[in-house]
């Protein structure tokens, strides 16, 4: 039974470009009380046009209602559960937004000079030293712009050092159960990439990892929790293996949502790592802002972070441009600043004691979720999870339903579909990401929805097969949208 | 199902090998995992290729997967109507839709790849 009000509003909805009449306008303005100047004689009458050929004309309120219906076809964490897992889609706490809109630090300029920007550049020493502290790291670069652009920083970190060893080496290992971009992380610095199977349980084959490291291996990437959602229990001898060699460990920190406060990849022999602020950290994810994907580094690889490096002596802040073993920059400026603020502001705002409360709530949501649908849905491995669960559509498949089906169906219950068919080591994968931000009366409410889904492929697998029903459009045509794709509209 | 001319890797990848040169292609077994097929990446014609190294890769509405090359040599020609029908490896993956043609630098490497029965042993096993 569908418990949860659905947020589709199914009217339909022209095209600002199909609602134009020609002469409306959406704004009004006063009389001119400067002497006109006339445009084509001020800037030549070459650069002035009259019209634009198809902008659309409609009213204030015309637009206004365009946007707001379209809004209502969206899904957002502010309407509920949104458990894609490796995502981290957690609550984005207002008082995130409230902070970064502090006058000094939303209008701060790149361009300030140092001395007028000594509140900001605090602030980004503030955010580096938390973050150092968090993942037992000793430097923290705040450039990269998000996850794959600081995993291709760190590698290109880690390169840097090789080279500076006399040899860059020619290859990065990466279990088969990484996310994507990792490998294209190390085809784009240079690297071939060498995948290690993951072992019956779901983890990091060491015997594995021992017989493939040698002079020619960069580092392993390895993604801890791993995207099954489970802990690496090997890593401490996966990192001698690698540091015996001279190969380096690096963590890509996705999942580090199941770490804060509770282990320290500094601590478990990692030597680069990059953290999703967008993640972790509660900034929001994409259309809400632009991510930020700091790299934490290991001593000796501080003297190859981009520069400028922020440097405090005096009593100030300074940029420190002079790092002659700097990879160079990254990134124009200082990454978003905008992020970095919000991220300073949830982390105090937590504190130590928070921060660690939030993983462990992550931790038990997932558990929970996993305890209460493992009755009606295969679970491939069962070694113990973390902060997300990795299903399989097994059960359901023999029926002809399969997970994207599931997924589907799950909107007209009101939620967001988890992750569907990734990871790929598990074949035809739900992967489930509760996070933190989850009270059981909400979890209760999408595994009741989970377990009615489950009920449904046995009855009546038709209705799963053809869902959604509650959505402005149902199924689109995948398959011809990606063979022909049609990239822009045109008047009919 | 899967000819008996033909050699399989555990990647469901195919070979037919006609005097020094391979016909390589995907099986029906990986056509039906992929779904809906979309895109075709080849290498181009006089390119090395290693066994068990990507030589390209397909993409799926699912997931781009790579194509593993089952023997080594050179390319000697890719399959140009998959450009434009990339549907022709769903409907006919064993004929028609043809990836490469490889001039073989290693024949010996075949006695690694699978007969028809053992490839049919191994993907009813796998699911």
């Amino acid at each position: 039974m569908i418990t949860k009000v659905r947020n589709h509003l199914s009217q339909n909805e022209a095209l600002l470009f199909e609602r134009s009449s020609p002469g409306k306008k959406a704004f009004q303005l006063p009389a001119l009380d400067v002497p006109p100047v006339d445009a084509a004689e001020a800037l030549g009458a070459g650069n002035v046009r009259a019209a634009i050929e198809g902008f659309p004309e409609v009213s204030e309120v015309e637009a206004i209602r365009h946007f707001t219906r379209l809004s209502t076809w969206n899904y957002a964490i502010d309407h509920g559960m949104y458990p894609l897992g490796s995502c981290t889609m957690k609550y984005n706490p207002r008082i995130n937004e409230l902070v970064a809109r502090i006058d000094g630090l939303a209008w701060a300029h790149p361009y300030q000079p140092e001395s007028l920007a000594q509140g900001s550049m605090e602030v980004m020493a503030r955010v580096e030293a938390a973050l150092a502290e968090i993942t037992g790291m000793d430097a923290v670069t705040l450039q990269p712009a998000a996850g794959a652009h600081g995993e291709l920083t760190g590698i290109l970190l880690i390169r840097a050092l090789l080279e500076k060893r006399g040899n860059p080496r020619k290859k990065i290992l990466i279990p088969d159960s990484a996310h994507g971009t990792n490998p294209a992380t190390a085809a784009i610095a240079g690297y071939m990439v060498q995948n290690i199977k993951s072992s019956d349980t779901g983890v990091l084959d060491v015997s594995a990892l021992a017989q493939l490291v040698d002079q020619d291996v960069a580092a392993l990437m390895v993604t801890n929790p791993n995207t099954l959602g489970v802990f690496e229990h090997n890593i401490i001898q996966a990192a001698e293996i690698l540091h015996k060699k001279g190969a380096m460990l690096y963590m890509d920190g996705a999942n580090m949502n199941a770490l804060v406060g509770i282990a320290r990849p500094g601590d478990f022999g990692v030597d680069v790592m990059h953290l999703n602020l967008h993640k972790t950290f509660s900034t929001p994810h994409g259309g809400g802002g632009p991510g930020a994907g700091p790299v934490a580094v290991k001593k000796p690889l501080e003297p190859f972070l981009p520069a400028p490096r922020l440097k405090h002596s005096a009593r100030k802040w300074t940029w420190d441009y002079k790092r002659k073993h700097s990879i160079g920059r990254v990134k124009a400026f200082y990454g978003n600043f905008g992020v970095l603020v919000r991220a300073l502001a949830y982390i105090l705002a937590h504190g130590g004691e928070g921060l660690r409360n939030a993983t462990v709530d992550a931790v038990l949501n997932a558990v929970y979720i996993r305890k209460q649908l493992e009755p009606y849905f295969d679970l491939p491995y069962s070694s113990p999870n973390m902060h997300e669960v990795v299903f399989s559509d097994h059960r359901q498949a023999a029926l002809g339903v399969h997970t994207g089906d599931i997924a589907k169906r799950l909107i007209d219950y009101g939620f967001h579909p988890y992750t569907v068919s990734f990871p790929l080591i598990v074949h035809g994968a739900l992967m489930i990401e509760p996070t933190e931000t989850e009270g059981k009366l909400e979890l209760d409410q999408f595994i009741e929805a989970m377990i009615s889904i489950a009920k449904e492929v046995e009855t009546d697998p038709h209705t799963v097969k053809n869902a959604p029903y509650g959505t402005r459009t149902s199924r689109v045509d995948e398959v011809t949208a990606a063979r022909k794709p049609v990239l822009r509209w045109k008047p009919a | 199902m899967y000819p008996e001319n033909f050699r399989y890797t555990k990647e469901h990848e195919w070979v037919l090998v006609v005097g020094d040169t391979g016909t390589v292609g995907i099986t029906d077994h990986a056509q039906q995992e992929l779904g809906d097929i979309v895109y075709v990446d080849l290498p181009k014609p006089g390119a090395r290729i290693e066994q068990g190294k990507s030589l390209g890769s397909v993409e799926s509405v699912k997931a781009v997967s790579d194509v593993y090359a089952p023997v080594s040599g050179e390319v000697l020609e890719i399959n140009p109507a998959l450009a434009d029908a990339p549907e022709t490896l769903n409907s006919d993956p064993h004929g028609a839709a043809w990836l490469v043609k490889i001039r073989l630098s290693t024949p010996d490497e075949l006695a690694s790849l699978m007969s028809a029965a053992d490839y049919q042993a191994y993907v009813g096993a796998e699911k």
